[in-house]
């Protein structure tokens, strides 16, 4: 027990979980395009035409994982700042700040194709609607993040800081998530539901779930080379480094 | 398989620009990160060889 805490604290140093990471990283590429190819596929060849959206519903297999990627990246990212918060672990600070692009990268796609979608099924790119407008400020939060923790030169103050702002934001994951429950939204309800089966045919729900693999797989790859080059930079000066790179 | 063509298929039932424009924006983004996060990671590698070169050679001057 005291044996595997320890290999846990192992890898919060930076010095192990350097070439860690760099040998994680393949392997998700790998998995990314594995799910990928086989996502789009079933998303343009296997998935039938919706009986009401005709093609145009395909823009679910981008929109729905870049969605839940963007709230699930918000929760893995607070979660690493708070953990830095509070045990002050090296690597946590680092970590939240390399998922932060990449969670406003998904929440900026999730905006597009929302947009995209919008203007066809309901006439307008944009509407002022809960879950519209919920995911526009988690898009703003991570923005905020970012620049708060570029504005700090200090990076460990900076994690503080951006710590807390994550923290903070983490309140508008359950409003977005619930929001087309709680007002009249524009938005349609969830696609998937955890107390009924989903009301969508089985090959669109397979498509939508490898494709949503995909994304999740491609982030954690990004973060991983993210946090490979932010180790160097805030290391740059220790003893280690210098032997890592030859 | 419910295309008959590669022109259907691009046509996307006359979604074209909507899907195209969804898909594509995806493929974009997700092709320009990694390449500017490996861009970030070598840039920083870099740096740091060429700071170990600088300090070999300072010390080849030192010692002859």
């Amino acid at each position: 027990m005291r044996q595997s805490i320890i290999q846990w604290f192992k890898f919060g140093s930076p010095q192990s979980f350097y070439p860690l990471a760099g040998r994680m990283i393949p392997w998700f590429w790998a998995a990314a395009i594995a799910f990928g190819i086989a996502g789009l596929w079933i998303s343009f060849f296997v998935a039938p035409t919706d009986a009401q959206q005709g093609e145009g519903y395909r823009i679910i297999f981008v929109h729905v994982p870049a969605s839940w990627m963007s709230m699930f990246l918000y929760l893995i990212m607070a979660f690493w700042a708070g953990l830095g918060l509070a045990l002050n672990t090296r690597v946590s600070g680092m970590m939240a700040q390399a998922i932060a692009p990449t969670g406003a990268l998904m929440a900026l796609l999730s905006l597009w194709t929302g947009a995209l979608w919008g203007k066809p099924m309901w006439g307008a790119w944009w509407v002022w609607d809960a879950r519209l407008t919920s995911e526009l400020i988690l898009f703003f939060l991570y923005l905020g993040f970012m620049a708060l923790q570029a504005a700090i030169d200090d990076p460990r103050r900076a994690d503080k800081a951006g710590a807390i702002l994550a923290l903070v934001g983490v309140v508008n994951i359950p409003i977005i998530y619930f929001s087309v429950k709680w007002w009249n939204t524009l938005h349609q309800g969830s696609t998937i539901n955890m107390n009924k089966a989903p009301s969508m045919a089985h090959t669109m729900l397979w498509g939508m779930l490898l494709m949503a693999l995909c994304f999740w797989m491609y982030s954690i790859a990004v973060a991983l080379t993210r946090v490979r080059a932010i180790i160097l930079e805030r290391e740059r000066h220790t003893e280690w480094v210098k032997h890592a790179v030859a | 398989m419910q295309w008959h063509s590669i022109d259907e298929f691009f046509a996307m039932g006359g979604y074209a620009f909507y899907v195209w424009g969804s898909f594509g924006a995806c493929a974009l983004l997700m092709f320009a990160e990694p390449f500017l996060a490996k861009r970030r990671l070598s840039e920083v590698r870099q740096s740091l060889i060429r700071e170990r070169l600088a300090d070999e050679l300072e010390l080849q001057q030192k010692n002859s």
